[in-house]
């Protein structure tokens, strides 16, 4: 199998209280070093609380935020510069709201027109059968594209959103959020869509999700992240039924399941990003935690099989 | 363009200014034409002529000339200055301000920091220091009111900008490969313009007055040309003596500038589209009713809905949000309402005490009994004294339903002091404990802190301590944990059960997910297309659904610790509820209709589990 | 709290310097020499050089500046050459004049403006709504200086109720009730056009908080309908009507050269219109510096009000 996506120690600071002249005030790292490596053909799932820095990442996977270190490669070239022009023919992004995500100004074809237009440089015939192409693969009326944005409700707009990324032709989506605005039954429909997308055009996903199990229904691996750091990745099929980091077995025992008691009211919040804990983020909620954990932050490290967790203390069986 | 100019004159005061300005201008556009005398035709021994003197139709100024001709002269002038400067400082402040908006950081910094120090200068000051540079004349004021006015556009322009930069779209537009000439032209601009014509169309009267000011000054148009501000200037020597000679431009002034701002209005009004669907109108204390029979009570309980019908009225159009609901709530039962959104369960929960925002919510029939009380058309002082006291809410966004402004001890002791004459000290102990109850740590520390200063768990705490703090017999909790993070949701579904476990609450509970009802709730309803569709006891429920709906609606939602799945989607839309079907309104999605489901009123039937189907998948 | 006002007040170091530049360049760009200006045209060419090496006209511009800013910070404005008097004083004078007629406006048209608004966002659509509306229409668009002319008109000459025009001083003599007499009309005549803007945006102001989820809350707690429109509602709306009474004090402030002409009140702006058409550049000069630093100086005290009040913005 080949690479589709690897990211190297990728990191974003933010400043906090920027002055005209001069250092700011203080600085936020909202992701810390992040490497990751996506298989082509594979669904990586990202899962985490707000703010934990999984919106952040994939504005840096596409491009729209330059991170502050690190490497990104696609497809074994490497992506430096923070140019979505450059990204976009390789890597696109499908957006949480689907409906702001589309300028009210504008009909449905000219949206579509310009990823074909300005990245492939279509005109004519051949765009006006590349838009009816795309609209069919997402189950759409050619209809609709003479419309504006606001005459759709959150499932179509949501198609919409992902035929504009498919127009891009590009090899690997990141999918931000992309059913959370949208009612149960009809994240189903998308889900399905999209996972039909993928085996007929041999696309890569990142799928970023705060739902567990919408992430474990579609993902082939999970990467939990928390406070910008991953803490765990593994298998679908282990990670949640047999988590090995404490902060990935307090979400999967806090996700609401018919039939399970409710949990303790373990209490705890994040730290606070502007005086980050020293040692391990999750020390202070965690019941496994030792002064190691206080002191030094723990790195992935291989526990079992596939399973990777960054803590000092793993459940192990 | 035809929608615009019906929403326009749909507003008559609009249509009245449209009407009155389009005269004045098409005069002034004519005047050339009209048989009038020359403007600047003096004839002294005609001096001060009253109006309706022969020839002199308003009569005549100082030096004898006609009052008429110099008013349409006049007015030519301050509509074209007025025009032009609205014109340029509307462009130049909105080319600044789209500038700095879009591109942020020092491009925005330095600017607007320019902007803020010509904002330092009462206008005038800035207008008296160009006009002494450039000397007077009305070019020279025009200039001067133009420039004056950059700064205002630049702003209010910038402020739009900064929202449009950070919307999805332009990241969607950079994504695919436009630069940012490209994206400003194409994405930014078409969005700002309706901005810059509301604010054009409603500064222009503002401009006409301020160049008409200069002019009286004697600053702007110099003798013998005159516009209405320097004839009004002239005429003051004689404002006693001979008054019409100032009444007359005055007036003028008055007119056009009224005109200007109500068509201004008006085009405010037509362009803004959360006015066009009137959404800005403030919702009342109490929810409209408009009630023709009140239904008999069917049976005991805490509280009983029977047959409650919720609308919201827009324009022609009538969206049944609650379509004959009928619920109770034993003592200390969780009793969960679930559905997608626009399945009219949050407007069921909000009808119970009013709460509906009205305009456009109106409750058309049914009963709310709280004991036996018909809720449903009480004086608001009854209502008003029930809520929180014997019902009260717990909201879904503790951030914005928490005031922005009060620290949340003084929210607290407010909640405590409407209902009870206590002391603010003793309320103020209360409030501490009321904190302790939610267990929020530090409870004395944290009663000084404003909302925004708790994340997001401790906010929900403090809405659940306010909830709690007269101690009610019901709490409706309307999707509490559906903003918040799951480890979040978890502590605060489990501080719910406890507190309904040790005080013997009554929960009204609404959420969208199977999972929080299965682990709270006692009973469950599930509402679809503002219908109750199926109601029961939750295990029941759960496990086997009556409804396709139920069970569709649960075979969607993936259950954590199933792997990785194709899920089982329901085709189609929710319906719209200002458009039911006949009959069921699930009928159009539902695998199992026949020609019966889609005609008729189909019925809830069974009893303690109860299903609204003629083909159920169970039997009730 | 204590911190916020100082960062506020150091804040207003660099814009208060920027509004000397400005007012110094503009000055400086002004056509014709002002020592023929002062000398009249039949001055001789030596008399001329040596009245401007006497004004430091022969310096470089930049010199000119600091040594102007110099002179301003030490309380030294420069002489009226037309009044023959120190700007400074002048300025005082007349300043004082000017505050008590913007000043009695200004208060005015906050309160009458945000009762206005509140009572029509309250009655929406109602009687006392289209009322307010339509006065507030007929305000803003009436020049304030033609409303001042027709008042003097009523009141003054048909009725005798009221002085048409001057002032006396209460500190020269005059006694209250005498100030009252002739500040009743010039005071109202200014503040209209502001209470009706104050009230249109306290209208919207309120109309916006009022469909805030936070309103939903104050009335599903019980509490009262009087105390959530002008406790709860106004509170929030205050957040946004006041940077606009920061706003409308200048257009108070600049409304009142057009009443003191119109009423004859030994204000400055009657001094400053005189002094531009003498081209009496130092009194220009000085008087539009001063006024604009008490500007500046209103427009902190606003802001802190600003942050007092809303706690969100301290930080």
């Amino acid at each position: 199998m080949t690479l589709a996506l690897k990211t190297t120690d990728l990191a974003r600071t933010f400043d906090i209280g920027k002055r005209l002249f001069g250092p700011p005030r203080a600085q936020v790292h909202a992701v810390h070093p992040v490497s990751l490596d996506v298989q082509q053909g594979e669904t990586l799932g990202i899962v985490g609380e707000s703010g934990c820095g999984k919106s952040t990442l994939a504005r840096m996977l596409v491009g729209l935020l330059p991170p502050t270190s690190g490497s990104i490669e696609i497809e074994g070239r490497a992506l430096d510069r923070a140019d979505p022009a450059a990204f976009g023919r390789l890597i696109q992004y499908v957006f949480q709201d689907p409906v702001s995500s589309l300028n009210p100004r504008k009909t449905i074809r000219q949206i579509m027109e310009a990823p074909l237009r300005q990245l492939h440089g279509l005109k004519g015939r051949a765009l006006d059968d590349r838009i009816a192409e795309l609209f069919d693969a997402v189950n759409l009326r050619p209809e609709f594209l003479s419309r504006y944005p606001h005459e759709f409700s959150g499932g179509q707009a949501q198609r919409i959103g992902i035929a504009r990324a498919l127009a891009a032709s590009p090899r690997i989506l990141i999918l931000d959020e992309p059913v959370s605005a949208l009612d149960v039954s009809v994240q189903a429909q998308v889900l399905n869509l999209l996972a039909d997308l993928k085996s007929r055009l041999g696309l890569t996903y990142l799928f970023i999700s705060h739902d567990l199990a919408v992430v474990e229904a579609v993902s082939d691996r999970i990467a939990v992240l928390y406070f910008g750091s991953v803490v765990e990745t593994g298998p679908a099929e282990s990670l949640f039924a047999a988590p090995r980091h404490p902060y990935t077995k307090l979400l999967a025992e806090s996700a609401p399941v018919v039939g399970r008691p409710l949990g303790g009211a373990q209490s705890g919040e994040l730290p606070d990003p502007l005086n980050p804990p020293p040692g391990c983020a999750f020390a202070g909620r965690c019941p496994r935690a030792s002064d190691l954990c206080r002191s030094e932050v723990p790195h992935l490290r291989a526990v079992e099989g596939d399973q990777f967790a960054a803590c000092h203390h793993p459940i192990t069986d | 363009m035809k929608l615009f100019l019906r929403l326009l004159f749909r507003n008559r005061l609009a249509g009245f200014g449209a009407v009155v300005l389009g005269a004045i201008v098409v005069l002034a556009v004519l005047t050339p034409v009209l048989p009038l005398h020359a403007p600047n035709e003096t004839n002294t021994a005609n001096r001060f002529l009253r109006p309706f003197a022969e020839g002199h139709l308003l009569g005549t100024d100082h030096l004898g000339r006609d009052l008429l001709s110099r008013l349409m002269w006049g007015t030519r002038l301050s509509l074209a200055v007025g025009f032009a400067a609205a014109l340029v400082a509307g462009l130049a402040g909105a080319a600044i301000g789209v500038i700095a908006g879009y591109f942020g950081g020092r491009t925005d910094n330095v600017t607007m920091r320019g902007v803020d120090m010509l904002m330092a200068f009462p206008y005038i000051l800035l207008a008296l220091a160009i006009v002494a540079v450039l000397g007077p004349g009305l070019l020279n004021a025009l200039i001067a009111v133009a420039v004056v006015n950059i700064p205002f556009f630049a702003r209010n322009i910038r402020g739009i900008t900064v929202g449009i930069a950070h919307r999805e779209f332009i990241d969607a537009a950079r994504l695919a490969g436009m630069g940012h000439t490209r994206i400003l032209l194409t994405e930014v601009v078409p969005n700002v313009v309706p901005v810059v014509v509301i604010a054009m169309s409603t500064t222009i009267g503002w401009m006409i007055l301020e160049t008409a000011g200069l002019s009286f000054l004697g600053l702007g148009s110099q003798p013998p040309q005159a516009d209405l501000g320097s004839m009004l200037g002239e005429a003051r020597s004689a404002l006693i003596t001979a008054p019409h000679t100032s009444i007359v431009p005055g007036v003028m002034i008055l007119l056009i500038v009224m005109s200007v701002n109500l068509l201004g209005d008006g085009i405010r009004d037509a362009l803004d589209p959360r006015l066009r669907s009137g959404a800005l109108a403030r919702p009342m204390a109490a929810t409209r009713v408009e009630r023709k029979t009140v239904p008999a009570p069917e049976g005991e309980g805490l509280l009983r809905i029977d047959g409650l019908e919720t609308q919201f009225h827009i324009g022609a159009r009538v969206y049944k949000a609650v379509n004959k609901v009928s619920l109770d709530l034993k003592p200390g039962e969780c009793l969960g309402l679930i559905g997608e959104s626009g399945s009219g369960k949050s407007v069921t929960a909000l009808s119970v005490m009013g709460l509906v925002a009205s305009p456009p919510g109106v409750i058309t029939g049914g009963a709310v009994r709280l004991n036996g009380q018909d809720l449903i058309g009480a004086p608001y002082e009854v209502l008003r004294a029930l809520r929180g006291r014997k019902v009260a809410y717990i909201f879904q966004d503790p951030l914005s339903t928490l005031h922005p402004l009060y620290r949340i001890g003084d929210q607290l002791i407010e909640a405590i002091r409407v209902h009870e004459p206590v002391s603010r000290a003793q309320a103020h102990e209360r409030a501490i404990k009321l904190l302790e109850d939610v267990r929020i740590p530090n409870a004395r520390a944290r009663a000084r802190a404003f909302p925004h200063e708790l994340s997001g768990g401790m906010r929900q705490r403090v809405g659940i301590a306010m909830a709690m703090a007269n101690d009610p017999d019901i709490i409706i909790a309307d999707e509490p944990t559906t903003a918040l993070d799951v480890t979040v949701q978890a502590q605060i579904l489990a501080l719910l059960d406890d507190l309904r476990r040790s005080r013997g609450l009554a929960i009204l509970f609404i959420t969208h997910d199977f999972g929080v009802v299965g682990q709270l709730c006692d009973r469950v309803a599930v509402m679809y297309g503002g219908r109750i569709v199926e109601t029961g006891p939750t295990a029941e429920v759960l496990e086997a659904p009556a409804h396709p709906y139920t069970r569709r609606l649960i075979a969607c939602v993936p259950e954590l610790g199933g792997g990785r799945r194709v899920l089982a989607a329901i085709p189609g839309l929710p319906p719209a509820v200002d458009d039911l079907p006949q009959g069921c309104a699930f009928a159009p999605r539902c695998d199992k209709a026949q020609d019966a489901c889609r005609k008729g009123e189909i019925a809830l039937t069974g009893a303690a589990r109860q299903v609204r189907c003629l083909y159920p998948e169970v039997a009730p | 709290m204590g911190g916020y006002i100082l960062k506020r007040l150091l804040s207003a170091v660099p814009v208060l310097l920027g509004i000397t530049v400005i007012v110094f360049l503009i000055m400086a760009m002004i056509p014709g020499d002002p020592a023929t200006a002062i000398l009249g045209s039949y001055a001789t060419p030596e008399n001329v050089e040596r009245l401007n090496r006497h004004l430091g006209l022969d310096e470089p511009l930049w010199r000119q500046y600091f040594i102007w800013l110099g002179n301003l910070l030490q309380g030294d404005f420069g002489r009226s050459f037309a009044l023959n008097r120190p700007v400074l004083d002048e300025i005082l004078d007349r300043f004082s004049a000017t505050l008590i007629l913007a000043g009695t406006a200004f208060v005015l048209c906050s309160l009458l403006g945000i009762l206005a608004g509140v009572v029509s966002a309250a009655r929406q659509y109602g009687l006392a709504d289209k009322a307010i509306t339509f006065v507030v229409i007929l305000g803003i668009s009436v020049p304030s200086f033609f409303l001042g002319m027709m008042m003097i008109l009523l009141f003054a000459v048909q009725l005798r109720w009221l002085p048409v025009s001057g002032m006396y001083s209460i500190w020269g003599g005059g006694d209250l009730p005498d100030l009252i007499r002739h500040l009743t009309m010039p005071a109202f005549a200014l503040s209209v056009v502001a209470t009706g803007v104050i009230a249109r945006l306290s209208r919207g102001a309120m109309l916006e908080v009022l469909r805030q989820d936070f309103i939903r809350t104050a009335r599903a707690k019980g509490v009262h309908e009087r105390r959530v429109i002008w406790g709860h509602a106004l509170r929030a709306a205050m957040v946004s009507i006041i940077p606009v009474l920061g706003i409308q004090a200048g257009f108070v402030l600049s409304g009142a050269v057009y009443i003191e002409m119109v009423f004859q009140w030994p204000g400055v702006g009657r001094m400053l219109v005189d002094a531009i058409l003498k081209r009496d550049i130092l009194l220009v000069q000085g008087g539009v510096v001063f006024v604009a630093a008490c500007y500046v100086g209103f427009n902190i005290v606003v802001d802190v009000a600003q942050s007092w009040l809303d706690p969100r913005i301290r930080t």
